[in-house]
C-alpha cells in the first residue's frame, strides 16, 4: 500500500518522527516536576507537616522508590490523562487545563488568522512594488513589530482604546457580566454563541476578543510578513517567472498561480516558529486582559508556588505545539506535491 | 606577481571600505550604533546621574503627571519613574548580556563537538536540541525558573537554555562544512592536535555569523527576561526593572495614570529595536546577500 501511494507513506513517516520529541518532551517535564527547590515530599505535605507526614507524603507520592522507577509512575499517570492535584483550585490539573484551553485555542487562532490575513498581502505588495510606500511600511511594521513586547503593547491599546477613547470594553475576562456565558459545545464563545443564535452574546464576546487577539495579532504578524517579502522577491526573481512572462501570462496568473504558490512554502515553514512565540505570548498577553485561558492560570499558579499547575501547563503547551508543528507539516505536503516523492 | 604579493593590504582597506560604506548607505545602522552606545552610557553611569533616588519613596508626590522636576512623573508611592527607567537599565542588561553570553560558550562547545567529531554525540545532540526546540520557548523558561526556584540568576540560566540551541545548530554547521577544508587538514598535518585545530583554525570562521546571533538574541534576551518579570518571577519589587515596572503601572493605566507604564514599557522597547537594528545591520556587514 505504501508502495502506490509515497504521499500517505510521506503522512506516516512524519507522524512518526514526532513520537521521539514527544518522549523527550515528557522527560524533560519529567526532571522539572523532580526539580522542584528542595524535597518535592515537604513541598506536598503542606506547611502543617511533621516528619511522620513528610515520610508519608513521601511513600504515598512514590518519591522514595528510584527515579526511574518513578519516570514509569509518570509516564502511566500521564497516560490515564492524570497530571496531579492543582493545590490552589482542589481539582485536577487536566480538568482545570481542559475547561481553559478553548479560552486559550480562540484567543490565539483568532490572532494567527488576523496576521496571517494582514501579514500576507502586505508581504506579497512589498514584494511586488519594491520602494514603494507600502514596502516602507512593511519594513517598518516588521522591524516594530518585533521590538514591541506583546505586555506593553496590550496595555498601549487598554490605555487607548478602553481609557481614551472608550470604545473597548473593560480589558476583564472573555464576556462582560451582563451576558450569560453561552452553552457549552466547542468551548469557543464566539462558535457557540453563533450556535445558539444568540448575536447579542457573540458581538459582546468578540468585542472583548479584539484587543487582545490585535496584540498578539501585531507581534505574529511581523516574522509573517518579513517571510512573505522575502519568499515573494525570490520567487518573482526566478527563471519559471522570467520563462512565464516571455509566455506572455498574464500579470495576474504569473502572480498567484506561479509566484505566490512557490512562496507560500517558505512561509508555512516559518508559521512552526512563530506558533512557538506566540503560544509565549499569549501568557503575557492573558495576563493583562485577565483572559481566563490556560496561561493566566499558570500565572496565578506561579505566584503561589503552585508546581503541579505549572508543569502539567508546561507540558500542555508543549504537546500543543508538537501537534500544531505536525499540522503543519502535513499542510506542507498538501502544497508541495514534490515533498512526498522526495521523502521516500 | 606584485599584484599578488599586493593583494592582503587593499584587502584591508576594501574590508573598512565596505563597512563605511555600509554605514553610509544605511543611516539606520549607524543611529543603532548611537543609541547602543547610549543604552551601554545610562547602564554604566546611570545609577551614578539619576536626579532622585529610585527607592527612595515620597507620597506627598504620589501619582504626578510628568513635569520639569520629573521628567517621567511618579509613581503610587512617590518614586521618580525617570530616575528608576535609568537605573533598571544596567539590571536588565546585564540579565541579557550575562544570559545571551552563557549561551553563547555552552553552544559553541556543544556546537564543535558535535560538528567536528560528529557520530553518536552529534545525533544525541541534536535529538536533545529538538527536544529543547518542541517546547514553546518563553513557556519552557516559564517552567524552569518555576522548577528551579524564583530568584534573579535562575532567569539567566533559563533564558541562556532557551537560547542556546541556535548557538549550538550554527556553530554546528559553521563547523561541520569546514571539518575537512584544505586549511584544517594542513593544521592536522602540521602537528596541531584536533583541540587545537577546533579552536584556533575552525571556530574563528564561525564568529562573524556568530555575532550577529548574538545582536539579534540581546534583544530578545531582554524582552524574555522582561516578560518573565512582568510575570511575577525573578525580580522581586522594589527592584527596578522594566517588566516589573511595566506590570506595577498596568493596575494604574484604566484610571489614566498612563506614564508609569509607558515609560518603561518605551524604554524597554527601544532597547530591543536597537539590538535588532545592530544585529540587521551587523548582517549587512557580515553578509551582504542574506539583506532582507
Amino acid at each position: 500500500m505504501f508502495a502506490t501511494s509515497p504521499r500517505l507513506r510521506a503522512t506516516v513517516l512524519r507522524v512518526a518522527q514526532s513520537i521521539p520529541v514527544v518522549i523527550g518532551v515528557v522527560i524533560i517535564s519529567f526532571l522539572l516536576t523532580r526539580a522542584l527547590p528542595g524535597d518535592p515530599a515537604v513541598y506536598f505535605a503542606g506547611v502543617a507537616a511533621n516528619t511522620e507526614s513528610i515520610e508519608q507524603t513521601r511513600v504515598a507520592m512514590g518519591l522514595d522508590k528510584p527515579l526511574i522507577h518513578q519516570f514509569f509512575v509518570y509516564v502511566g499517570n500521564l497516560l490515564q490523562g492524570d497530571l496531579g492535584q492543582s493545590l490552589t483550585s482542589g481539582r485536577s490539573v487536566a480538568t482545570d487545563l481542559a475547561k481553559r484551553l478553548p479560552a486559550s485555542l480562540e484567543l490565539t487562532l483568532t490572532a494567527l488568522i488576523l496576521a496571517i490575513v494582514i501579514a500576507v498581502p502586505l508581504g506579497v505588495l512589498a514584494a511586488t512594488r519594491p520602494g514603494t510606500w507600502v514596502d516602507h511600511l512593511c519594513r517598518v511594521i516588521v522591524t516594530a513589530g518585533v521590538s514591541l513586547p506583546t505586555f506593553f503593547t496590550g496595555i498601549l491599546l487598554i490605555y487607548i482604546f478602553y481609557y481614551l477613547l472608550g470604545i473597548a470594553p473593560s480589558p476583564l475576562g472573555r464576556l462582560d457580566f451582563i451576558y450569560l456565558d453561552p452553552d457549552h459545545v466547542t468551548g469557543f464563545y464566539l462558535i457557540d454563541a453563533a450556535l445558539m443564535g444568540d448575536w447579542e452574546t457573540w458581538r459582546g464576546a468578540a468585542k472583548q476578543l479584539i484587543l487582545p487577539a490585535t496584540t498578539l495579532a501585531l507581534f505574529t504578524l511581523a516574522p509573517i510578513a518579513r517571510m512573505t517579502r522575502a519568499a515573494m522577491l525570490t520567487a518573482l526573481s526566478s527563471d519559471f517567472i522570467r520563462t512565464a512572462r516571455a509566455a506572455g501570462l498574464s500579470n495576474r496568473t504569473i502572480l498567484y498561480r506561479y509566484a505566490f504558490r512557490n512562496a507560500l512554502l517558505p512561509v508555512v515553514t516559518t508559521l512552526g516558529m512563530v506558533f512557538s512565540f506566540t503560544l509565549g505570548a499569549n501568557v503575557l498577553v492573558e495576563k493583562v486582559f485577565a483572559w481566563p485561558g490556560i496561561g493566566s492560570y499558570a500565572v496565578e499558579a506561579l505566584v503561589v508556588s503552585d508546581y503541579a499547575a505549572v508543569q502539567g501547563f508546561v507540558l500542555a503547551m508543549a504537546l500543543l505545539f508538537v501537534a500544531l508543528n505536525l499540522v503543519i507539516d502535513l499542510l506542507y505536503t498538501a502544497i508541495d506535491p514534490r515533498i512526498g516523492f522526495s521523502s521516500k | 606577481m606584485t599584484e599578488i604579493s599586493g593583494q592582503p593590504v587593499p584587502k584591508k582597506q576594501d574590508n573598512f571600505d565596505h563597512i563605511f560604506y555600509v554605514l553610509r548607505a544605511n543611516p539606520v545602522t549607524l543611529i543603532a550604533f548611537g543609541m547602543f552606545a547610549l543604552l551601554i552610557f545610562s547602564a554604566v553611569f546611570g545609577p551614578a546621574l539619576v536626579p532622585y533616588d529610585p527607592l527612595a519613596t515620597n507620597a506627598s508626590i504620589s501619582l504626578q503627571a510628568p513635569s520639569w522636576e520629573h521628567w517621567f512623573g511618579t509613581d503610587n508611592v512617590g518614586r521618580d519613574v525617570f530616575s528608576r527607567v535609568i537605573v533598571a537599565t544596567r539590571l536588565d542588561l546585564s540579565i541579557s548580556v550575562a544570559a545571551v553570553a552563557l549561551s553563547f560558550i555552552v553552544g559553541s562547545v556543544l556546537g564543535c563537538i558535535a560538528g567536528y567529531w560528529g557520530g553518536w554525540l552529534d545525533i544525541v545532540l541534536n535529538r536533545f536540541l529538538d527536544t529543547i526546540m518542541a517546547f514553546p520557548l518563553f513557556v519552557l523558561a516559564m517552567g524552569i525558573v518555576a522548577a528551579l526556584g524564583n530568584t534573579i540568576e535562575n532567569i539567566i540560566y533559563a533564558t541562556a537554555i532557551i537560547n542556546m540551541p541556535f548557538y549550538a545548530r550554527l556553530v554546528r554547521a559553521e563547523v561541520n562544512i569546514r571539518r575537512d577544508a584544505g586549511f584544517a587538514r594542513a593544521a592536522k598535518l602540521a602537528g596541531n592536535s584536533d583541540v587545537r585545530v577546533l579552536a584556533m583554525h575552525i571556530f574563528p570562521n564561525a564568529l562573524p555569523p556568530m555575532m550577529v546571533q548574538v545582536s539579534l538574541n540581546l534583544g530578545w534576551a531582554i524582552l524574555n527576561a522582561a516578560g518573565l518579570s512582568f510575570i511575577g518571577l525573578g525580580v522581586s519589587p522594589p527592584t527596578a526593572e522594566w517588566g516589573i515596572m511595566v506590570a506595577e503601572g498596568a493596575n494604574f493605566i484604566v484610571s489614566g495614570e498612563w506614564w508609569l507604564a509607558v515609560f518603561p514599557g518605551l524604554w524597554l522597547m527601544i532597547a530591543v529595536f536597537t539590538f535588532n537594528l545592530l544585529g540587521d545591520g551587523l548582517r549587512d556587514i557580515v553578509d551582504p546577500r542574506k539583506r532582507t
